[in-house]
């Protein structure tokens, strides 16, 4: 069986590359700024008998404003569909962080929320209810110090629920301006016409709402490579990368 | 110093906090500041101006965030009294 994909999100500099070190066993340079993850590096790991094939995205504030990195990453979750994306938020800054978190839940709901660097939050006083969190995301919140390995078992067996189909996570929809909701409603099922399930069509209308002209061009070029009918990339196999 | 009335980020003094209100900066630099906290009703604190008056540097969700005055002077907000964040 091909093992199951399963992509790191999160802003820079939230212990990603760390994470994906201490899981692949390879040597992803990690630090403040020569260790920034440019290109999306792969590698793989076991957890209970089960593959996983991890890729590591560039850190990112958002995916919207278009950079090269936020478009790598955009690109990557939503069309390669990776079968679970973490998102690693930094424990010490989870007003910030969450942003990118709700926009990734927009795109997909097979999502793992890690907060990264207790360690730290705990040196610094700092108490997170991930319970809390875990109910107003509507998906499964895990604590961890990657650095210390603490929470990682956790954090896998959440991703391998959420893989094998077993748990379908519910994230909670951020909801618009009537306005907004009304032409997302009338947009809805014209991009579902055009473009089938193969994209959460919600999310599509909010891009084309917000004149995304990046995502438009993109989702071109990916629709003209291939057949509609299609549901999946076939994954590139067995390539790693070290940076 | 408190007033009530609205000011740009680029007019409000060194060390103050200020109330954000809105951002008329527009398209994709609009997004980015809002990525990075430029949120109407979050608070910044407002650091150091650098020697030349240009860029001023913000505190932003604990993120120091260096601003040209084009964009500043389009962020508003009003002066917060405490340090509440
Ligand atoms: N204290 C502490 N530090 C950590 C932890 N995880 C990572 N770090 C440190 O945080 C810094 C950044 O870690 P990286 O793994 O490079 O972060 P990243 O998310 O890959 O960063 P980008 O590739 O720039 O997006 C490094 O100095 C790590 O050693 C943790 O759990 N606790
Ligand atoms: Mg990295």
């Amino acid at each position: 069986m091909r093992p199951y994909t399963v992509a790191l999100a999160g802003n820079p500099n939230t212990g990603k590359s760390t994470l994906f070190n201490t899981l692949t066993g390879l040597r992803q340079h990690t630090g403040n700024w020569a260790g920034k993850t440019v290109v999306s590096a792969e590698g793989e790991f076991i957890h209970e008998d089960t593959a996983f094939r991890m890729i590591d995205l560039p850190g990112t504030y958002s995916l919207y404003s278009n950079s090269a990195d936020e478009e790598v990453a955009r690109d990557y979750i939503i069309f390669e569909q990776p079968d679970v994306t973490i998102v690693v938020l930094d424990a010490t800054s989870l007003e910030r962080n969450l942003n990118l978190a709700l926009q990734v839940l927009e795109m997909t709901s097979r999502v793992v929320v890690c907060i990264n660097l207790m360690d730290e939050a705990k040196k610094l006083g700092i108490r997170v209810d991930t319970d809390q969190i875990e109910r107003q995301l509507g998906v499964p919140v895990v604590a961890v110090s990657a650095r210390n390995k603490t929470g990682i078992d956790t954090l896998l067996d959440k991703v391998a629920e959420i893989a094998s189909g077993s748990h379908v996570p519910k994230p909670v929809p951020v909801i618009y301006n009537d306005d907004i909701e009304k032409k997302i409603a009338q947009l809805e099922p014209l991009i579902r016409q055009t473009l089938g399930d193969r994209f959460p069509a919600r999310w599509v209308a909010l891009r084309l709402l917000d004149e995304d002209e990046s995502l438009i061009s993109s989702l071109r070029a990916k629709l003209h490579e291939q057949p509609a009918t299609e549901q999946k990339e076939e994954i590139r196999y067995g390539r790693t990368a070290c940076h | 110093m408190t007033t009530s009335s609205s000011l740009s980020l680029a007019d409000a003094s060194t060390g103050s906090y200020i109330r954000l209100e809105r951002i008329e900066v527009q398209g994709v630099l609009r997004r980015r500041l809002l990525d990075l906290g430029f949120v109407p009703g979050n608070v910044i604190e407002v650091m150091q101006k650098s020697p030349l008056g240009d860029p001023t540097a913000f505190r932003v969700n604990n993120t120091t965030i260096a601003l040209r005055i084009e964009e500043s002077s389009l962020i508003f907000g009003y002066y917060e009294e405490s340090d509440e964040r």
